[in-house]
């Protein structure tokens, strides 16, 4: 693996529900022996964070003007749809 | 099981078996209960409402009696704190993902948060008791504050 990524972890409010998938995220992919760097922001202030991250993970939809990679990240508040998430994120990690 | 969420929830800030029929309903119930316990300010109750329709924070689980978790930003809230409603009747509340699509939802957590740094184990209780069907169901049927003790631990 080359540099460290970056995820952008979203929510409304930037506080409750990415916070509890940013950390579901970081421990599962410590099991896989994976870190990276996380920030964390509104949805809507994603379109200014973007440029610095390499790839978002969302509860809530995000512009269509986002042009990197969103991963919806709803699975890891419901529990249903885990493992596939964690491994799309895996994925983007690996690049 | 989940463990502690009993511990994070204000008994005074428990409804089980809430009448409401539209989410705003219940989410002024609860929010009620937080602002008389000292939790929010008395601005919370609208900042949710009004949050909950643009944002929503229904989460779908599959179930008949899906879970919301409204909330909005710190500015309303004094101190961190979780509200708790079970409902009669399911009331509707959007998809978070997919705010087009209708959820019928049994359980809101309201919640009060305003530093994320120091309330991850309070979301990560919640989240724990939201993916544990069997806990959902004991929560459903529970009639009393010691009922909810048994099933929240």
């Amino acid at each position: 693996m080359s540099r460290q990524k970056t995820i952008l972890f979203a929510c409304g409010t930037g506080i409750a529900t990415s916070t509890a998938v940013n950390v579901a995220v970081t421990e599962a992919m410590k099991k896989r022996g994976l870190t990276f760097n996380a920030q964390q922001a509104k949805a809507t202030e994603v379109p200014g964070l973007v440029d610095s991250v390499d790839f978002i993970v969302s509860t809530t939809p995000i512009s269509a003007s986002v042009t990197k990679p969103v991963i919806k990240g709803l699975a890891f508040l419901t529990g249903i749809g885990k493992d596939k998430v964690l491994d799309e994120i895996e994925a983007q990690l690996r690049k | 099981m989940p463990e502690g969420l009993m511990q994070l929830l204000d008994p005074e800030a428990i409804v089980l078996g809430s009448d409401a029929s539209t989410n705003e309903e219940i989410i002024r119930i609860l929010a009620g209960r937080l602002e008389t316990l000292g939790y929010v300010k008395s601005s919370y109750a609208d900042a949710v409402v009004h949050r909950e329709r643009t944002i929503p924070t229904g989460l779908p689980l599959e179930r008949a009696d899906n879970v919301a978790v409204p909330h909005t930003d710190p500015e309303h809230v004094l101190k961190p704190g979780i509200a708790m409603g079970t409902l009669k009747r399911p009331v509707t509340f959007a998809n978070m993902e997919d705010p087009d699509e209708k959820l019928p939802v049994g359980f809101v957590f309201l919640l009060a948060i305003n530093d994320k740094d120091k309330q991850i184990e309070a979301l990560q209780s919640v989240m724990a008791t939201i993916q544990n069907p069997e806990a959902l169901d004991g929560l459903r049927s529970a009639g009393t504050l010691d009922d909810v003790r048994a099933v929240l631990g």
